[in-house]
């Protein structure tokens, strides 16, 4: 019989051991999985084209970042509600009104050449995935309704009016009437970092903002409020907390984040709003917070772990012609590995004869 | 409106509806034991491929069903071991089974794209099904539709009128405690989720062995999700389930009709109304109960446990 | 010399003929990828696409080599699919509307590599736009339904209204209506191009609001089998459904891309490629029929294999004037036909008769 032992405090060993460990897991697995599979084709190059390519060709590690920038935007911020114990299921919404608002204001000043485009679309966005989050919120303070269903419906909605607009108001007015807009003038696009490559200042935004959050976690009485609301809610009201300030907070911050990164994609590698946003960044950036065990600079770790996955599966599905598929249960079990093992961060597993 | 007409929208909204009931009691139960498992389309796409699987090689509906709960059990039974004895965040294990469900489904049915099964068809009671206008409204459903609402009493009978029904609302309510007098949690929750994953199973063949007769990558196409939603709306209470389901499949099949009918508003907006409806639904109501406080959601709701004894 | 060594001579030299000729031709396989949508087993279009990458192989042999990639959403992913594509293979297809501009971007990065882009309207030296006339296809299933049909009821289960949706619609309504009358079109509109459960319940929503023949703009063989169930008569889309409608595939319009597929491998290897605009119809054999139901009469299949006919030969077009607007503005002048742009490529109105709202 397996028994766990709480240990007194978290082991530091083990809370670098433990991805380790799971990257080893993921590997013997994917390994039986592939020799199943696989036919003809050798493991190792698989193995090599999954995990070991993206990091060391330029081209898909610079795409590898692009990937994990809105990963680690979104991720971030619902680190910050999960730690508060609020339920932002849906995220994804977020980032789509985030684009939709963001992308408006680019479109309305489509022929302007200006610097202060840019941040004007930025504040939209951040304005677009606040608003809609805030609509949770308000729900939930004013009726007690609770934020899973209103955040899961209203993505559904928020696609539906994603369609919508690029229907209407939004379409590109010389594009054959398909729902697209207009692709965006060079200064409403976001500025390249890495010459040659798609990849834009989203990462550096993302990078600064996780220290951020980091400090302002550590420091603020907002970070305390949050943390303690979410462990222990009664200790919260004791201590004078006030629970409608920590749902507004974590909602605003997670949803205005999330916009944040769908305007960063619209005006970053899509460069135009296409019925294509959404790309479930927000669900899988809720994976991306657990990862990290919702610690902001985790996160950024953890994102490019995900995008890792991502990016290694759609080369081996290119090369070696394996169905999309999977990447799927590629990236179910990798998930399942890593929760798993972080166990031994805060347990000691000690077997023993019944 | 002719009287086939209205039957037809009847049977299209049950047909609509029953799924996000299975799937919606499943989690129900398994939200009351304090576990919040998001993995509700992973589980019912499983079911729903492996309930076409053996209709097309057995050519039986029983067995097929079974099929769909046990496949439903298996994935779910990944969420169980890892969330109830290693103690992984639940949200998060919810979300990659999802993942790995429409993965594995994806992956194992690629064989079955081709094939085509005989649909699970609607028994009319004998006698019953023959009363004008009541008939044909209330007796020629299809059986796995009655099984559907029977589950729906099951789980509200087991909840408050069982002893263990009552321990399983004490533990979601306050594990600790209830590990404290004695009572067995991880029992209760791996028993819970087990349920969870067959229901949400039956759920996905629903769609597979009665709607259509086919097999396809990622047909569920998000109904688990709305499943999950539903539970909220029903505020973790059984019958409400069967409400939110018959509201959120009836809107969706009257959308459709609506569009049929030639009604002047656009398609995109109507099919907004579904999901708008439920929340505004939702808080019409709360604002009828303003003053009693909602204390129905579990208090450990998606709370990590550990006995140290 | 004898008889005996002369034909050894013969043989050896035509086996050095075969083996320099092969050799030749195994010295360089052109390297040809497709980008898919969705998954090749949805039996619509991404299935259609594969069988004639499939073709493509099976004709060329060991002179091709394809990669084919599925289930690649239309966002920023699908140009890093085709980047890692474009650093491998000579000649990429890119078989959905929305991966024009990601096609475009990476075309001038890549500028020795050839593109094909489905349904597009944005054309570069190394970039080829090739679409079908379904609409042509549209004409001759709407011309058996205003047949066919009891009710006069065609339901009509569309996905997204884009040009390409718009045109099939227009067309077989005015196919049908110049055969019947009183012919009446219901739409409904899925928002999806790949949902059974949706698609069954848009089906069964127009058989019981009287449509006794169904026509779908819809990836998947749901509303087939919803029709083959209810008893209704329904049309195949883009494959042939028969396998799920025994009894209610009046006949399938086939999207054949084999034969352009080849055409296009076969000019990169001889080196003969150039970028062109194709829109082709009935008459190329880009769109085709699966075989017409035995349970039709004989004369409405007489009349629509006549209609595939007068097609092939560009006798007829699907839209010839006098056609109005639904607003009823005039649109086509009597005998006049539309031309490709802008009024088929990118039309977004439905015509005179049909009384849906427009969705927009």
């Amino acid at each position: 019989m397996i028994k766990l032992i709480p240990r007194v405090e978290n082991s530091t060993l083990m809370v670098l051991l433990s991805p380790l460990l799971a990257l080893t897991l993921t590997a013997l697995s994917a390994y039986l999985i592939f020799i199943f599979v696989l036919v003809d084709i050798p493991v190792s190059s698989v193995f090599f084209t999954l995990f070991v390519e993206p990091l060391i060709d330029s081209y898909y590690f610079s795409e590898l970042l692009v990937k994990a920038a809105p990963l680690m935007i979104i991720g971030l911020g619902l680190s910050i509600g999960f730690r508060a114990g609020i339920w932002n299921i849906g995220a994804e919404g977020q980032y789509v009104m985030g684009g939709i608002a963001g992308s408006a204001v680019g479109l309305y000043f489509y022929n302007v050449e200006a610097l202060w485009l840019l941040p004007l679309m930025t504040i939209a966005g951040i304005l677009g995935g606040m608003f809609y989050a805030g609509i949770a919120a308000f729900l939930r303070i004013k009726y007690q309704v609770n934020e899973i269903l209103v955040t899961l419906m209203l993505t559904y909605v928020a696609v539906l009016f994603l369609s919508a607009m690029l229907q209407g108001p939004l379409r590109n007015p010389s594009g054959f009437n398909f729902p697209e807009s207009r692709i965006f003038h060079d200064s409403a696009m976001l500025p390249i970092i890495w010459e040659g490559t798609r990849l834009h200042i989203g990462l550096i935004v993302a990078i600064i903002l996780s220290f951020v959050a980091w400090f302002g976690i550590k420091k603020h009485m907002f970070g305390m409020q949050i943390k303690i609301s979410g462990s222990a809610p009664r200790a919260a009201k004791f201590a004078g907390f006030d629970d409608n300030k920590t749902v507004w907070y974590s909602l605003l911050i997670s949803g205005g984040l999330a916009g944040l990164a769908g305007l960063f994609e619209a005006a970053g590698p899509a460069g135009q709003l296409t019925p294509g946003l959404p790309q479930f960044y927000g669900f899988t950036a809720i994976i991306v917070a657990f990862l990290a065990r919702l610690h902001p600079v985790g996160v950024l770790f953890s994102a490019l772990l995900i995008a890792l996955s991502y990016v290694g599966g759609e080369n081996v599905q290119i090369e070696y012609n394996l169905p999309s598929s999977i990447t799927q249960i590629f990236q179910g079990m990798l998930l399942f590995y890593f929760l798993a093992c972080d166990i031994l961060i805060k347990y000691k597993v000690i077997l023993f004869k019944t | 409106m002719n009287e086939s007409l209205f039957i037809n929208i009847v049977i299209g909204i049950s047909i609509a509806s029953v799924p996000l009931i299975f799937a919606a009691i499943g989690e129900l139960l398994v939200e009351r034991s304090g576990v919040l498992n998001l993995g509700v389309e992973g589980m019912m796409i499983v079911g729903a491929l492996l309930g076409f699987v053996v209709m097309s090689h057995t050519q039986n509906s029983y067995l097929a069903v079974l099929a769909a709960m046990v496949g439903g059990m298996a994935i779910a039974s990944i969420f169980a071991f890892l969330t109830q004895f290693l103690l992984t965040n639940q949200v998060a294990t919810g979300l990659a089974l999802t993942l790995f469900g429409l993965g594995f489904a994806a992956f194992a049915g690629r064989g079955y794209t081709e094939e085509t099964i005989q649909l699970i068809t609607a028994v009319p009671i004998p006698y019953l099904s023959d009363i004008p206008y009541l008939g044909p409204l209330l007796f020629s459903f299809n059986p796995l539709v009655y099984l559907a609402f029977f589950m729906v009493y099951l789980v509200w009978w087991f909840l408050f009128k069982t002893k263990q029904g009552l321990i399983l609302r004490a533990i979601g309510d306050n594990h600790d405690a209830a590990h404290a007098i004695g009572h067995n949690v991880v029992r209760y929750r791996v028993m819970a989720i087990l349920f969870g994953g067959a229901m949400a199973g039956i759920g996905g063949a629903f769609l597979s062995l009665v709607q259509v007769p086919i097999w396809g990558e990622g047909m569920t196409a998000g109904r688990g999700w709305i499943a999950l939603g539903l539970v909220v709306f029903a505020s973790w209470q059984p019958f409400r389930i069967i409400f939110g389901a018959i509201l959120f499949g009836g809107i969706t099949i009257l959308q459709i009709h609506a569009q049929g009918l030639n009604i002047n508003v656009s398609a995109q907006y109507l099919s907004m109304l579904p999901y708008l409806a439920t929340i505004v639904i939702l808080v019409s109501l709360r604002m009828r109960l303003k003053n009693k406080t909602n204390r129905t959601v579990p208090n450990c709701l998606g709370r990590i446990f550990h006995s140290t004894t | 010399m004898s008889n005996r060594s002369l034909s050894s001579v013969v043989k050896l030299s035509i086996l050095s003929v075969v083996l320099a000729f092969t050799s030749n031709v195994y010295a360089d396989p052109v390297k040809a990828a497709f980008v898919y949508i969705g998954p090749t087993g949805d039996h619509g279009w991404t299935f259609a696409h594969d069988q004639g990458a499939k073709y493509v192989k099976e004709m060329m042999g060991d002179d091709v080599i394809i990669t084919t990639v599925e289930s690649v959403e239309e966002n920023s992913d699908s140009e890093r699919v085709i980047t890692s594509l474009a650093r491998k293979n000579d000649i990429i297809f890119t078989t959905s509307f929305g991966y024009m501009n990601p096609t475009i971007k990476v075309a001038k990065r890549y500028p020795n590599v050839k593109f094909e882009h489905a349904t597009g309207y944005m054309l570069e030296d190394n970039v080829s736009v090739y679409s079908a006339r379904f609409y042509e296809g549209r004409h001759v299933i709407g011309k058996i339904a205003g047949r066919m049909t009891k009710n006069n009821v065609i339901g009509y289960i569309a996905s997204f209204p884009i040009p390409e949706v718009i045109r099939g619609i227009n067309s077989a309504y005015l196919a049908a209506k110049s055969v019947n009358p009183d012919i009446e079109m219901k739409i409904v509109w899925v928002y999806s191009w790949y949902d059974p459960g949706k698609e069954a319940d848009a089906a069964n929503a127009l058989i019981a609001q009287g449509a006794d023949i169904l026509m779908q703009h819809t990836d998947s063989t749901a509303p087939m089998t919803v029709a083959e169930e209810k008893g209704v008569y329904a049309f195949g889309q883009a494959s042939d459904m028969r396998e799920w409608g025994k009894n209610a595939q009046l006949t399938g319009i086939i999207d054949d891309w084999g034969p352009y597929y080849l055409e296009r491998v076969q000019a990169v290897k001889d080196g003969t490629w150039t970028s062109t605009d194709v829109f082709h119809g009935v008459d190329s054999g880009m769109v085709k029929f699966a075989p017409m139901n035995k349970s039709m009469p004989k004369d409405v299949r007489n009349e629509a294999s006549r209609a595939i006919i007068d097609l092939s030969m560009g006798k007829i077009h699907p839209f010839t004037g006098p056609i109005n607007k639904q607003d009823g503005s005039p649109w086509l002048a009597e005998g006049e036909t539309p031309p490709n742009y802008p009024d088929l490529l990118t039309m977004d109105f439905y015509v005179e008769g049909i009384e849906a709202k427009y969705p927009n």
